[in-house]
């Protein structure tokens, strides 16, 4: 996808970070060029540092929840390479030369809600929102590859997240809304 | 929690990762990393070097070679889910693939990892085991070959010796007209499974059975055929008291006990699901006259 990015930073392997990052100077680093939200950036990461943590801590983009740490939760839930993937179950060092997308691009150029947002909204598909990023990063998967998703199929998609507040019911009701609405626009 | 420290590898190509693999001390190798990163998080593990394959070179792919589908160690779960060639050839994999975990852990896990990882519960094991897959493996002193029942040595013991690497899984594809099936049973879907069972059966025009395949995950520490299950079926026209003989051969292997899930429990449900599984994989059959 980003062959130029992969080519611009070839093997930087052994490089020390002493910045004012929060790792140690002693933490193994590497420097590593990605496109976040559609923007190219360049940093040091720590080698064992999770992509969640990365995203919260090294960018400050705190859409991204980190529940469980072991994959099971989906609050962590991001895209990589145009795919959904468990940001706590990647390295960040994994992600040079990739296409990250987190919660924080799915908000239209002026700022206003996307279609499936605004669903979240209308049906109440939230109370707490710790879980809704990455539900909503899932969603958006799904609402792009099948836009005519059926109830089961919705369910099976949240199958990946955990949610203790709302009961699933409105969040399935929000996705299937905005999956009508979304055909209605095209 | 966080992962220990460790040192970080990305070989760009076979070679290098096992040169790196000899180099390194108490390495491990890192695939999708949906069972590997947990572990890491857990720091049930704290390797001192992790050796990354998602950037190696000729390591991902399906492709049909001589009559036989094989698929390269670092082929994600998704692309096995959403290939023609493994849906047309090997069906019991794309009805198995769906009950792996759930769709944001299958974009990135691979079957290489879950057939080296050898989770008791795994689909793919016991997948690879009912269709007597053949294992590719590279090491520091070639190359050599294993089947898939001599591969999974004990819980979670691949037979993969230090520094070497599962390269790929080659399955040659049941005749056409043969009927399959895959059934598991999880409290939730996408949880590890409490036991799975994959059946194959092809017959003869007369519709009398003349191959079969009965193998349950989940069930003891590696995925287990059950020979004695497959022979009530041979010869036969799966008769429902077939059937029901053949899925009490299942209930008698030697299974785990948890404190959640008792052996006595699992062995029931071995039943059950075994004469489930071979009901559907007969009705699927498509015998020229029966
Ligand atoms: S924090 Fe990643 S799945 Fe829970
Ligand atoms: S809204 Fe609170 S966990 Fe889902």
């Amino acid at each position: 996808m980003n062959s130029q990015h992969i080519a611009a930073v070839s093997e930087a392997g052994d490089a020390r970070t002493d910045d004012a990052s929060t790792e140690p100077a002693s933490e193994p680093s590497r420097t590593i060029t990605l496109s976040v939200n559609g923007r190219r950036q360049t940093c040091q990461v720590s080698e064992r540092k999770h992509l969640a943590d990365f995203l919260r801590q090294d960018l400050a983009l705190t859409g991204t929840h980190v529940g469980c740490e072991h994959g099971v939760c989906g609050a962590c839930t991001v895209w990589v390479d145009g795919v959904t993937a468990r940001s706590c179950l990647m390295l960040a060092v994994q992600t040079d030369g990739s296409d990250v997308r987190t919660v924080e691009s799915l908000a239209l150029d002026g700022g206003g809600l996307s279609v499936l947002q605004q669903a979240f909204q209308d049906h109440h598909g939230l109370q707490c929102g710790f879980c809704t990023p990455g539900i909503l990063m899932s969603l958006t998967e799904l609402l792009r590859d099948d836009p005519e998703p059926d109830e089961a199929t919705v369910r099976l998609t949240l199958s990946g997240h955990l949610c203790r507040c709302t009961g699933y019911q409105n969040i399935v009701a929000a996705a299937l809304d905005a999956a009508a609405k979304l055909r209605a626009a095209r | 929690m966080k992962p220990p420290a460790f040192r970080y590898h990305a070989p760009r190509s076979l070679d290098e990762a096992l040169e790196l693999a000899v180099a390194l001390p108490n390495s491990r190798w890192l695939a999708g990393g949906q069972s590997l990163m947990p572990m890491l998080n857990f720091r049930l593990v704290s390797p001192e070097h992790l050796i990354d394959l998602n950037r190696v070179e000729g390591l991902a792919g399906i492709r049909e070679v001589d009559r036989a589908i094989v698929l390269g160690a670092m082929t994600r779960q998704r692309e096995i889910e959403f290939s023609p060639l493994v849906r047309a050839q090997l069906p019991l994999l794309a009805e198995a693939i769906h009950w792996v975990g759930h769709p944001q852990t299958r974009n990135r896990g691979t079957i290489g990892g879950s057939l080296c990882h050898l989770d008791p519960s795994a689909e793919q094991p016991t997948v690879a085991l009912a269709m007597d897959a053949t294992l590719s493996i590279a090491g520091p002193n070639g190359r050599r070959e294993l089947a898939m029942r001599d591969f999974a040595l004990d819980l979670m013991t691949s037979a993969l010796d230090d520094g070497e690497l599962l390269v790929d899984v080659r399955i040659v594809p049941w005749a056409p007209g043969h009927g399959g099936a895959f059934v598991e049973f999880a409290r939730r879907h996408g949880d590890f499974a409490i036991i799975s069972v994959a059946v194959l059966l092809e017959a003869d025009d007369g519709g009398r059975i003349v191959r079969a395949s009965i193998t349950l995950g989940g069930v003891a520490a590696t995925p287990v055929r059950v020979a004695a299950a497959e022979n009530c079926l041979l010869g036969t026209r799966v008769a429902p008291e077939e059937i029901d003989a053949a899925a009490k051969c299942c209930a008698m292997v030697d299974a785990l006990g948890d404190p959640q899930v008792p052996a006595w429990y699992r062995q029931r449900l071995a039943n059950t699901l075994a004469a489930r599984a071979i009901s559907l994989a007969h009705s699927r059959m498509k015998t020229t006259r029966s």
